[in-house]
Protein backbone atom coordinates (compact mmCIF):
# COMPACT_ATOMS: atom_id res chain seq x y z
CA UNK A 1 0.00 0.00 0.00
CA UNK A 2 2.76 2.86 0.82
CA UNK A 3 4.63 1.13 -2.06
CA UNK A 4 1.58 2.16 -4.33
CA UNK A 5 1.66 5.97 -2.43
CA UNK A 6 5.35 6.38 -3.23
CA UNK A 7 4.98 5.32 -6.94
CA UNK A 8 1.98 8.11 -7.18
CA UNK A 9 3.57 10.06 -5.29
CA UNK A 10 6.76 9.65 -6.99
CA UNK A 11 4.76 10.17 -10.94
CA UNK A 12 3.12 13.03 -9.76
CA UNK A 13 6.40 14.55 -9.15
CA UNK A 14 7.89 13.84 -12.65
CA UNK A 15 4.80 14.49 -14.48
CA UNK A 16 5.31 18.38 -12.83
CA UNK A 17 9.60 17.62 -14.62
CA UNK A 18 7.79 16.85 -17.86
CA UNK A 19 5.05 19.11 -18.10
CA UNK A 20 7.69 21.91 -17.46
CA UNK A 21 9.90 20.24 -19.95
CA UNK A 22 7.29 20.22 -22.29
CA UNK A 23 5.84 23.70 -22.18
CA UNK A 24 9.75 24.93 -22.88
CA UNK A 25 9.78 22.93 -25.78
CA UNK A 26 7.24 23.30 -27.43
CA UNK A 27 7.64 26.55 -29.58
CA UNK A 28 10.95 24.80 -30.88
CA UNK A 29 8.90 21.53 -32.07
CA UNK A 30 5.35 22.90 -32.60
CA UNK A 31 4.81 22.53 -36.66
CA UNK A 32 2.05 24.33 -37.45
CA UNK A 33 3.09 27.76 -35.96
CA UNK A 34 2.65 30.83 -37.84
CA UNK A 35 6.42 30.92 -39.09
CA UNK A 36 5.65 26.99 -40.57
CA UNK A 37 2.31 27.69 -41.61
CA UNK A 38 3.90 30.73 -43.42
CA UNK A 39 7.17 29.40 -44.58
CA UNK A 40 5.70 27.50 -47.65
CA UNK A 41 3.83 30.19 -49.11
CA UNK A 42 6.40 33.34 -48.83
CA UNK A 43 9.69 33.82 -50.59
CA UNK A 44 12.82 34.68 -48.34
CA UNK A 45 13.58 38.26 -48.34
CA UNK A 46 10.79 39.75 -50.41
CA UNK A 47 7.49 41.13 -49.58
CA UNK A 48 4.24 38.56 -49.99
CA UNK A 49 0.97 39.46 -49.58
CA UNK A 50 -1.23 37.76 -47.59
CA UNK A 51 -4.14 36.80 -49.05
CA UNK A 52 -7.63 38.39 -46.90
CA UNK A 53 -9.00 36.48 -43.77
CA UNK A 54 -12.30 34.61 -45.02
CA UNK A 55 -14.12 32.21 -43.31
CA UNK A 56 -12.99 29.17 -45.31
CA UNK A 57 -9.16 29.62 -45.10
CA UNK A 58 -6.83 32.10 -43.36
CA UNK A 59 -3.84 31.94 -43.25
CA UNK A 60 -3.43 31.79 -39.74
CA UNK A 61 -6.19 31.78 -37.13
CA UNK A 62 -7.37 34.96 -35.36
CA UNK A 63 -6.06 37.55 -38.21
CA UNK A 64 -7.81 40.76 -38.30
CA UNK A 65 -10.16 41.20 -41.72
CA UNK A 66 -10.28 44.85 -41.36
CA UNK A 67 -6.54 44.75 -41.89
CA UNK A 68 -4.43 44.14 -45.72
CA UNK A 69 -1.52 42.35 -44.35
CA UNK A 70 2.20 40.97 -46.23
CA UNK A 71 5.04 39.08 -44.53
CA UNK A 72 9.08 39.46 -45.09
CA UNK A 73 10.03 36.40 -44.35
CA UNK A 74 13.77 37.20 -43.38
CA UNK A 75 17.31 35.50 -43.27
CA UNK A 76 20.00 37.86 -42.41
CA UNK A 77 22.99 35.16 -43.10
CA UNK A 78 23.40 37.23 -46.62
CA UNK A 79 23.95 40.77 -44.78
CA UNK A 80 21.23 43.44 -43.32
CA UNK A 81 17.64 43.79 -44.77
CA UNK A 82 16.21 47.14 -45.62
CA UNK A 83 12.62 47.44 -45.42
CA UNK A 84 10.57 50.08 -46.45
CA UNK A 85 6.45 50.71 -46.47
CA UNK A 86 4.73 53.64 -47.82
CA UNK A 87 2.19 54.88 -45.16
CA UNK A 88 -1.15 54.14 -46.20
CA UNK A 89 -4.28 56.93 -45.47
CA UNK A 90 -5.84 55.33 -42.33
CA UNK A 91 -3.15 53.42 -40.34
CA UNK A 92 -0.18 51.06 -41.16
CA UNK A 93 2.35 49.13 -38.76
CA UNK A 94 5.05 46.89 -39.02
CA UNK A 95 5.77 44.41 -36.49
CA UNK A 96 8.79 41.98 -36.33
CA UNK A 97 8.59 38.40 -34.87
CA UNK A 98 11.29 35.49 -34.41
CA UNK A 99 11.63 32.32 -35.71
CA UNK A 100 9.94 31.33 -32.37
CA UNK A 101 7.03 33.87 -33.51
CA UNK A 102 8.17 36.41 -30.38
CA UNK A 103 7.10 39.78 -31.03
CA UNK A 104 10.45 41.58 -30.34
CA UNK A 105 9.30 44.98 -31.86
CA UNK A 106 6.74 46.53 -33.73
CA UNK A 107 6.15 49.77 -34.95
CA UNK A 108 3.41 51.81 -36.62
CA UNK A 109 3.14 55.11 -39.16
CA UNK A 110 3.16 57.87 -36.47
CA UNK A 111 5.66 56.58 -34.21
CA UNK A 112 7.89 56.45 -37.56
CA UNK A 113 6.49 59.65 -38.44
CA UNK A 114 6.58 60.24 -42.11
CA UNK A 115 5.37 59.07 -45.30
CA UNK A 116 7.88 56.21 -45.37
CA UNK A 117 8.29 53.80 -42.88
CA UNK A 118 11.80 52.65 -43.26
CA UNK A 119 13.98 50.57 -41.10
CA UNK A 120 17.29 48.09 -41.41
CA UNK A 121 17.24 45.22 -39.84
CA UNK A 122 20.25 43.54 -38.51
CA UNK A 123 21.61 40.86 -36.47
CA UNK A 124 23.10 42.05 -33.05
CA UNK A 125 26.77 41.17 -34.95
CA UNK A 126 26.14 42.82 -38.29
CA UNK A 127 25.19 45.87 -36.23
CA UNK A 128 28.15 45.97 -34.20
CA UNK A 129 30.11 45.49 -37.27
CA UNK A 130 28.99 48.75 -38.56
CA UNK A 131 31.51 51.58 -39.46
CA UNK A 132 31.17 53.60 -36.46
CA UNK A 133 31.23 56.56 -38.57
CA UNK A 134 28.59 55.68 -41.01
CA UNK A 135 26.51 55.51 -37.70
CA UNK A 136 26.68 59.23 -36.44
CA UNK A 137 25.41 60.78 -40.33
CA UNK A 138 22.41 58.32 -40.71
CA UNK A 139 21.27 59.43 -37.03
CA UNK A 140 17.87 59.29 -38.47
CA UNK A 141 17.98 55.76 -40.00
CA UNK A 142 16.24 53.37 -37.47
CA UNK A 143 18.20 50.19 -37.04
CA UNK A 144 16.59 47.16 -35.23
CA UNK A 145 18.35 44.35 -34.17
CA UNK A 146 16.94 41.04 -34.82
CA UNK A 147 17.36 38.25 -31.79
CA UNK A 148 17.28 35.54 -34.57
CA UNK A 149 18.82 35.13 -38.39
CA UNK A 150 15.59 34.23 -39.30
CA UNK A 151 12.36 35.23 -38.49
CA UNK A 152 8.67 36.73 -39.45
CA UNK A 153 8.33 40.64 -40.77
CA UNK A 154 4.21 41.55 -40.62
CA UNK A 155 3.06 44.30 -42.46
CA UNK A 156 -0.45 45.45 -41.69
CA UNK A 157 -2.31 48.41 -43.57
CA UNK A 158 -5.61 49.15 -42.43
CA UNK A 159 -9.08 49.39 -44.33
CA UNK A 160 -11.49 51.41 -42.49
CA UNK A 161 -14.17 50.58 -44.27
CA UNK A 162 -14.25 47.60 -46.41
CA UNK A 163 -14.70 49.70 -49.96
CA UNK A 164 -11.21 51.24 -48.79
CA UNK A 165 -9.39 47.77 -49.25
CA UNK A 166 -7.75 47.66 -52.46
CA UNK A 167 -5.56 51.27 -51.82
CA UNK A 168 -4.81 49.50 -48.33
CA UNK A 169 -3.42 46.79 -50.62
CA UNK A 170 -2.14 48.62 -52.76
CA UNK A 171 0.25 50.66 -50.25
CA UNK A 172 1.52 47.39 -49.14
CA UNK A 173 2.35 46.11 -52.55
CA UNK A 174 4.54 49.24 -52.76
CA UNK A 175 6.88 48.30 -49.89
CA UNK A 176 10.00 46.33 -49.99
CA UNK A 177 11.98 44.72 -48.09
CA UNK A 178 15.81 42.83 -49.66
CA UNK A 179 19.66 42.52 -48.61
CA UNK A 180 21.20 45.73 -48.48
CA UNK A 181 23.53 46.20 -51.86
CA UNK A 182 26.75 48.28 -51.06
CA UNK A 183 25.44 51.10 -52.50
CA UNK A 184 25.34 54.48 -49.95
CA UNK A 185 21.60 53.87 -48.84
CA UNK A 186 20.92 57.78 -49.74
CA UNK A 187 21.14 57.17 -53.66
CA UNK A 188 18.22 54.78 -52.60
CA UNK A 189 16.13 56.45 -50.91
CA UNK A 190 15.58 60.06 -52.72
CA UNK A 191 13.14 59.10 -55.38
CA UNK A 192 11.28 57.38 -53.08
CA UNK A 193 10.97 59.98 -51.35
CA UNK A 194 9.15 62.77 -53.30
CA UNK A 195 5.74 60.42 -53.08
CA UNK B 1 8.89 -8.01 -11.43
CA UNK B 2 6.86 -6.05 -9.16
CA UNK B 3 9.77 -3.05 -9.49
CA UNK B 4 9.12 -3.11 -12.82
CA UNK B 5 5.23 -2.84 -12.82
CA UNK B 6 5.92 0.16 -10.25
CA UNK B 7 8.46 1.90 -12.12
CA UNK B 8 6.39 1.57 -15.33
CA UNK B 9 3.34 2.74 -13.47
CA UNK B 10 5.45 5.31 -11.70
CA UNK B 11 6.50 6.61 -15.70
CA UNK B 12 3.13 6.76 -17.08
CA UNK B 13 1.55 8.87 -14.60
CA UNK B 14 4.12 11.25 -15.15
CA UNK B 15 3.94 10.87 -18.67
CA UNK B 16 -0.30 11.96 -18.22
CA UNK B 17 0.03 14.23 -15.73
CA UNK B 18 2.79 16.28 -17.20
CA UNK B 19 1.74 16.55 -21.16
CA UNK B 20 -2.27 16.43 -19.59
CA UNK B 21 -0.86 19.56 -18.03
CA UNK B 22 0.63 21.35 -20.75
CA UNK B 23 -2.13 20.52 -23.00
CA UNK B 24 -4.46 21.93 -20.88
CA UNK B 25 -2.11 25.24 -20.42
CA UNK B 26 -1.48 25.40 -23.82
CA UNK B 27 -5.24 25.28 -24.92
CA UNK B 28 -7.06 27.27 -22.31
CA UNK B 29 -3.84 29.65 -21.01
CA UNK B 30 -3.19 30.82 -17.88
CA UNK B 31 -3.85 33.39 -16.10
CA UNK B 32 0.24 34.58 -15.95
CA UNK B 33 0.11 38.42 -16.93
CA UNK B 34 -3.35 38.26 -18.11
CA UNK B 35 -5.38 42.04 -17.72
CA UNK B 36 -8.66 40.94 -16.85
CA UNK B 37 -11.63 44.18 -17.54
CA UNK B 38 -15.46 43.10 -17.26
CA UNK B 39 -15.70 40.40 -19.86
CA UNK B 40 -12.27 41.46 -21.83
CA UNK B 41 -8.85 39.62 -20.50
CA UNK B 42 -5.64 41.04 -22.33
CA UNK B 43 -2.44 39.51 -22.11
CA UNK B 44 -0.39 42.64 -23.27
CA UNK B 45 3.19 40.70 -22.61
CA UNK B 46 2.71 38.22 -25.54
CA UNK B 47 3.51 41.63 -27.45
CA UNK B 48 6.77 42.12 -26.36
CA UNK B 49 10.58 39.63 -26.16
CA UNK B 50 9.68 38.72 -22.35
CA UNK B 51 6.48 37.15 -23.03
CA UNK B 52 5.97 34.30 -20.29
CA UNK B 53 6.95 30.51 -21.25
CA UNK B 54 3.05 29.23 -21.06
CA UNK B 55 2.00 32.09 -23.95
CA UNK B 56 4.66 30.71 -26.11
CA UNK B 57 3.41 27.36 -25.67
CA UNK B 58 0.24 28.45 -26.71
CA UNK B 59 0.86 31.19 -29.40
CA UNK B 60 2.64 28.05 -31.08
CA UNK B 61 0.19 25.60 -30.80
CA UNK B 62 -2.82 27.67 -32.09
CA UNK B 63 -0.69 29.30 -35.25
CA UNK B 64 -1.60 32.84 -34.90
CA UNK B 65 1.20 36.32 -34.37
CA UNK B 66 0.40 38.06 -31.32
CA UNK B 67 -0.46 41.82 -31.67
CA UNK B 68 3.48 43.74 -31.22
CA UNK B 69 3.00 46.17 -28.76
CA UNK B 70 3.94 48.60 -30.54
CA UNK B 71 1.09 48.10 -32.51
CA UNK B 72 -1.48 47.77 -30.36
CA UNK B 73 -3.16 45.18 -27.89
CA UNK B 74 -5.98 42.71 -28.32
CA UNK B 75 -8.63 42.00 -25.66
CA UNK B 76 -11.08 38.54 -26.05
CA UNK B 77 -13.85 38.09 -24.70
CA UNK B 78 -15.74 34.30 -24.53
CA UNK B 79 -18.14 35.16 -21.82
CA UNK B 80 -20.39 37.84 -21.03
CA UNK B 81 -20.25 40.64 -17.78
CA UNK B 82 -21.89 37.79 -15.69
CA UNK B 83 -19.09 35.17 -16.55
CA UNK B 84 -21.64 33.08 -18.56
CA UNK B 85 -19.95 31.14 -22.01
CA UNK B 86 -21.04 33.49 -25.13
CA UNK B 87 -24.05 31.47 -27.18
CA UNK B 88 -24.38 32.35 -30.90
CA UNK B 89 -27.75 31.64 -30.42
CA UNK B 90 -28.63 34.68 -28.33
CA UNK B 91 -28.73 38.21 -28.76
CA UNK B 92 -26.09 39.61 -27.14
CA UNK B 93 -25.21 43.78 -26.78
CA UNK B 94 -22.07 45.03 -26.47
CA UNK B 95 -22.32 48.98 -25.79
CA UNK B 96 -20.50 51.63 -24.36
CA UNK B 97 -17.19 53.09 -25.12
CA UNK B 98 -13.65 51.64 -26.03
CA UNK B 99 -10.14 52.90 -23.80
CA UNK B 100 -7.91 55.77 -26.06
CA UNK B 101 -7.12 54.65 -29.11
CA UNK B 102 -6.47 55.69 -32.71
CA UNK B 103 -8.25 53.04 -33.95
CA UNK B 104 -9.94 49.58 -32.92
CA UNK B 105 -11.70 46.84 -34.59
CA UNK B 106 -13.71 44.26 -33.09
CA UNK B 107 -14.08 40.69 -34.92
CA UNK B 108 -16.05 37.47 -34.17
CA UNK B 109 -14.13 34.36 -34.51
CA UNK B 110 -15.28 30.95 -33.97
CA UNK B 111 -13.22 28.36 -31.01
CA UNK B 112 -10.48 28.07 -33.30
CA UNK B 113 -10.11 31.06 -34.62
CA UNK B 114 -11.70 31.39 -37.87
CA UNK B 115 -14.09 33.99 -39.25
CA UNK B 116 -17.89 32.71 -38.98
CA UNK B 117 -19.55 32.79 -42.88
CA UNK B 118 -22.25 34.98 -43.65
CA UNK B 119 -24.09 36.43 -46.06
CA UNK B 120 -23.21 39.92 -45.87
CA UNK B 121 -19.33 39.05 -45.37
CA UNK B 122 -19.65 41.44 -42.24
CA UNK B 123 -17.04 39.41 -39.79
CA UNK B 124 -16.45 42.86 -37.37
CA UNK B 125 -16.69 46.24 -37.07
CA UNK B 126 -13.96 48.97 -36.87
CA UNK B 127 -13.83 52.23 -35.02
CA UNK B 128 -14.62 54.22 -37.93
CA UNK B 129 -17.62 52.50 -40.12
CA UNK B 130 -19.78 52.36 -36.05
CA UNK B 131 -22.86 53.92 -36.04
CA UNK B 132 -22.50 55.57 -32.97
CA UNK B 133 -24.91 57.67 -30.37
CA UNK B 134 -24.75 61.65 -30.18
CA UNK B 135 -22.50 60.95 -26.80
CA UNK B 136 -19.76 58.92 -28.68
CA UNK B 137 -21.24 55.70 -27.39
CA UNK B 138 -22.33 52.90 -29.46
CA UNK B 139 -23.80 49.60 -29.06
CA UNK B 140 -23.49 46.40 -31.51
CA UNK B 141 -26.08 43.32 -31.54
CA UNK B 142 -24.71 40.54 -32.10
CA UNK B 143 -26.90 37.93 -32.93
CA UNK B 144 -27.93 34.99 -35.42
CA UNK B 145 -31.24 37.18 -37.06
CA UNK B 146 -30.80 40.41 -38.93
CA UNK B 147 -30.96 43.81 -36.10
CA UNK B 148 -31.34 47.08 -37.14
CA UNK B 149 -28.37 49.08 -35.81
CA UNK B 150 -24.96 47.73 -35.60
CA UNK B 151 -25.06 44.07 -36.37
CA UNK B 152 -22.59 41.36 -36.26
CA UNK B 153 -23.63 37.99 -37.12
CA UNK B 154 -22.88 34.70 -35.15
CA UNK B 155 -24.28 32.36 -38.35
CA UNK B 156 -25.58 30.62 -34.95
CA UNK B 157 -22.62 28.86 -33.59
CA UNK B 158 -22.74 27.82 -29.92
CA UNK B 159 -19.51 29.06 -28.66
CA UNK B 160 -17.53 32.21 -30.15
CA UNK B 161 -14.97 35.04 -29.16
CA UNK B 162 -15.41 38.79 -29.66
CA UNK B 163 -12.01 39.99 -29.91
CA UNK B 164 -11.44 43.72 -29.39
CA UNK B 165 -7.89 45.07 -30.61
CA UNK B 166 -6.87 48.57 -30.25
CA UNK B 167 -4.46 50.03 -32.53
CA UNK B 168 -2.23 52.63 -31.26
CA UNK B 169 -3.04 53.00 -27.85
CA UNK B 170 -1.55 53.77 -24.30
CA UNK B 171 -3.02 50.50 -22.97
CA UNK B 172 -0.70 47.84 -22.80
CA UNK B 173 1.88 46.39 -20.17
CA UNK B 174 1.26 48.97 -17.69
CA UNK B 175 -2.64 48.93 -17.63
CA UNK B 176 -3.87 47.71 -14.43
CA UNK B 177 -7.71 48.67 -13.95
CA UNK B 178 -10.72 49.98 -15.85
CA UNK B 179 -10.21 53.60 -15.32
CA UNK B 180 -7.16 53.62 -17.53
CA UNK B 181 -9.18 51.36 -19.98
CA UNK B 182 -13.14 51.85 -19.63
CA UNK B 183 -13.80 48.66 -22.14
CA UNK B 184 -17.25 47.89 -23.35
CA UNK B 185 -20.31 45.88 -21.35
CA UNK B 186 -20.94 42.65 -22.76
CA UNK B 187 -24.74 41.84 -21.57
CA UNK B 188 -26.64 38.95 -23.12
CA UNK B 189 -30.34 40.41 -23.97
CA UNK B 190 -32.58 37.16 -24.66
CA UNK B 191 -32.17 33.75 -25.43
CA UNK B 192 -34.45 32.29 -28.03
Amino acid sequence: MIRLLFTIIAGVLLGGVVHLVSVLALPRIATNDAYSRLAPVTQVNAVTALPLADPNHAPMPFMDPAFAQAVCRYDLSDGPIKLTVPVSQAYTSVSFYTRSDVAYYAINDRSAGRKLIELDLMTEAQHAALPEEEDVTAADRLIIDSPTATGLILLKALAPEPGLMPQAQASLAAASCKVQSDLPAKQAEAPMAKR
Amino acid sequence: MRLIFITLLALLLATAVGLGATWITATRGTDLGTLTIGAWTARPKTGTADVDPYSRASIARSGELPVGTGDGVAFSATTDDRKQPLDGRCDVVVSGVTPAARFWTLTLYDQNGHLVANSLQRYGFTSEEIVREADGTFEIRVAARARAGNWLPTGGIERYALMLRLYDTPVGVATRTARDAPMPSVAVVGCP
